[in-house]
């Protein structure tokens, strides 16, 4: 599930949340898809300035943000990407979404044609500790992040950052940014990630822009 | 109430030809002095009155302003005791210090709609140039003419921005209307269980209820003033039919079930042996008290001419909304199948692809179309954050200071 810490709407969120805010230049247009109960939203339209709009499939999620004031709807992400006219936004934000998208590529392009920027976050399958639990136990992997059971996980694109390097690459999406989030909130910026950052991120957050 | 009648409704009030009330308690403002107000089918009007209530305090800036959009067959006394009915205002739980449209910061206002009943100028009205009731001689009117006599009102009261515009069902037409006519007129809409357009199936539903007062003798083709007459009693089967549709399935189930009205057993006849059957002519009754029977033929008329997208948009409902400075909130209940939530998606759809800003929340509940008008604490939520959020943005005072 892609729950999100319900955090009082003071200047501290989850680190992640925090690195895709710092990639969003204040005072800009931000649609922030699966925006959750709006804490990131919040957090932008507060601390940044940002016009945001939200994008929310849960009921409970949509209520708590619009009652604090966020422009949120309520719907199946996949299908109302389309009603947006293209370049609508400065940035759209999908923040741990990626895993639950059923149809990837189509979401990936709406994405970059409603704005001008992407900033994408996904937890890494490829993370060392989720492969040991494979190799080792034999089961599927679980997290603080993971965290459901695979009967029940939204999750159901197992992506690494191998792989969304690769299908960028495909879909000749240019990758701007990368921040890698270790074991314990530990943050790295590279250039590009390579095979050993594969092995040690347990989350990634990048910016990403038409080519 | 009605286990002693046989098969028609008994309302008591059939024979009287008395005003429903000549002259209701209120404020009330002479509009269309100096320039008759143009309708929509080219005729013209004024000068006329609109009857109007307000709760709350206006502050200094005039900013506060909240102007609640009535549906069909309410009024302007949303949150006080009718003076007719004696009981409390149709929006009475949301309105009020406090309540999510919260008195003690906004300035409400409500007014009865152009056509209606209760005081602003409708066919139960003198018409000063002949000096009897309009009848059917009152022009035919629409959703947009009710908006521009409530425009014309709140010029007279001397307010440049309303803070928001606020209504369900034909209130949220209402609202739509503001939006796309008057954009710098509105800070944020807020559309409740409504639509841009009214559907097939509405005007179907509208055409049975004008059909069953029509079919009433006592109607008189609409002069039944002139013969000491109300056609009563098509008037309750048209209040009844419109009634089941304000409902749910499940909400009637779990009201009523089968249960059966003061008795042990059906009584092999057509006396109301359900208490369901009962519950209707109990509304069907005590509508007709309160509702003019033309009032009601024009204002669903209105309805049904109701298309946003074809007035103001060219057939594209985002046309309508251009460049729309106006914050939208829509709202929409599971269990409403007469303005459904597809209704509601549909207008969020065009808000999203004209980049307006737009909320939109779908609350779940098994009470029906009248869920607006209920204690759905959900809903209020949403109403009372979406215009916190919005009273924040727009400088408004958390209190006012009287």
């Amino acid at each position: 599930m892609m729950n999100r810490t319900p955090t009082p709407r003071t200047g501290t969120i989850r680190t992640d949340l925090q690195l895709i805010a710092d990639m969003v230049v204040p005072s800009s247009r931000v649609l922030d898809i699966g925006c959750g109960d709006g804490t990131l939203l919040s957090y932008l339209v507060h601390f940044k300035g940002v016009d945001g709009r939200g994008i929310e499939l849960s009921p409970a999620g949509v209520s708590e943000a619009v009652a604090h004031g966020l422009a949120v709807i309520q719907g199946d992400a996949e299908s109302v990407v389309a009603d947006y006219p293209s370049d609508a936004f400065d940035y759209v934000i999908l923040s741990r979404l990626l895993p639950a998208i059923f149809d990837v590529r189509p979401m990936l392009a709406e994405l970059l044609r409603i704005g001008r920027n992407a900033v994408v976050s996904f937890p890494n399958f490829a993370y060392w500790r989720l492969r040991a639990q494979l190799l080792v136990n034999g089961r599927a992997p679980h997290s603080h992040i993971l965290d459901s059971p695979w009967y029940s996980t939204q999750n159901i694109r197992l992506v690494t950052i191998a792989d969304f390097l690769a299908l960028a690459s495909e879909l000749g999406v240019h990758v701007e940014r990368a921040v890698l989030i270790g074991r314990d909130g530990r943050v790295r910026r590279v250039a590009r990630p390579g095979w050993f950052d594969n092995l040690r991120a347990e989350q990634a957050v990048f910016l990403i822009s038409r080519d | 109430m009605s286990s002693a009648t046989g098969g028609t409704v008994r309302t008591g009030v059939t024979t009287s030809a008395a005003p429903l009330t000549a002259n209701p308690p209120g404020q009330r403002t002479v509009l269309g002095r100096d320039a008759p107000l143009r309708l929509a089918s080219g005729a013209t009007i004024g000068p006329f009155n609109v009857a109007w209530q307000t709760y709350g305090t206006l502050d200094a800036t005039r900013s506060n302003a909240i102007l609640v959009c009535h549906a069909l067959t309410g009024d302007q006394f949303a949150a006080e005791p009718h003076p007719v009915t004696g009981r409390p205002g149709w929006w009475d739980l949301a309105i009020g210090p406090g309540r999510p449209i919260d008195t003690d910061r906004y300035f409400v206002i409500c007014a009865n709609v152009l056509g209606g009943c209760m005081g602003t100028t409708g066919p139960r009205e003198i018409d000063p140039a002949i000096g009897e009731p309009y009848g059917l001689t009152f022009p035919v009117i629409t959703i947009g003419d009710m908006v521009a006599a409530q425009k014309l009102l709140i010029d007279a009261l001397g307010i440049e921005r309303l803070f928001c515009v606020l209504g369900g069902s034909m209130g949220a037409m209402q609202v739509l209307e503001w939006a796309a006519r008057y954009p710098e007129r509105v800070f944020a809409a807020c559309a409740i269980a409504g639509a841009a357009r009214h559907s097939a199936q509405n005007i179907a539903f509208h055409e049975v209820g004008r059909q069953a007062i029509m079919a009433d003798p006592d109607w008189c083709a609409g002069e039944y003033f002139r013969h000491g007459k109300r056609p009563a009693r098509g008037l309750a089967v048209a209040r009844m039919a419109a009634h089941i549709t304000y409902l749910s399935d499940r909400a009637l189930h779990r009201k009523f079930g089968r249960s059966l009205q003061d008795r042990q057993a059906v009584t092999f006849g057509f006396d109301a042996d359900f208490q369901v059957e009962s519950y209707l002519r109990h509304q069907g009754s005590t509508f007709v008290e309160r509702f003019d029977a033309n009032s009601y033929l024009y204002i669903t008329r209105a309805m049904d001419y109701f298309d946003l997208a074809q007035d103001r948009g060219d057939g594209v409902l985002a046309n309508a909304f251009k460049a729309s400075p106006v914050r939208f909130c829509v709202v929409s209940f599971t269990s409403d199948w007469l303005f459904p939530t597809v209704e509601s998606r549909t207008i969020v759809h065009a808000l999203n692809a004209a980049a307006a800003a737009v909320s939109f929340v779908e609350i779940e509940t098994d009470a029906g179309h009248d869920a607006f008008l209920l204690d759905e604490p959900e809903f209020f939520r949403v109403l009372s954050g979406f215009l916190g959020g919005a009273a924040e943005l727009a400088g408004i005072a958390r209190r006012t200071v009287a």
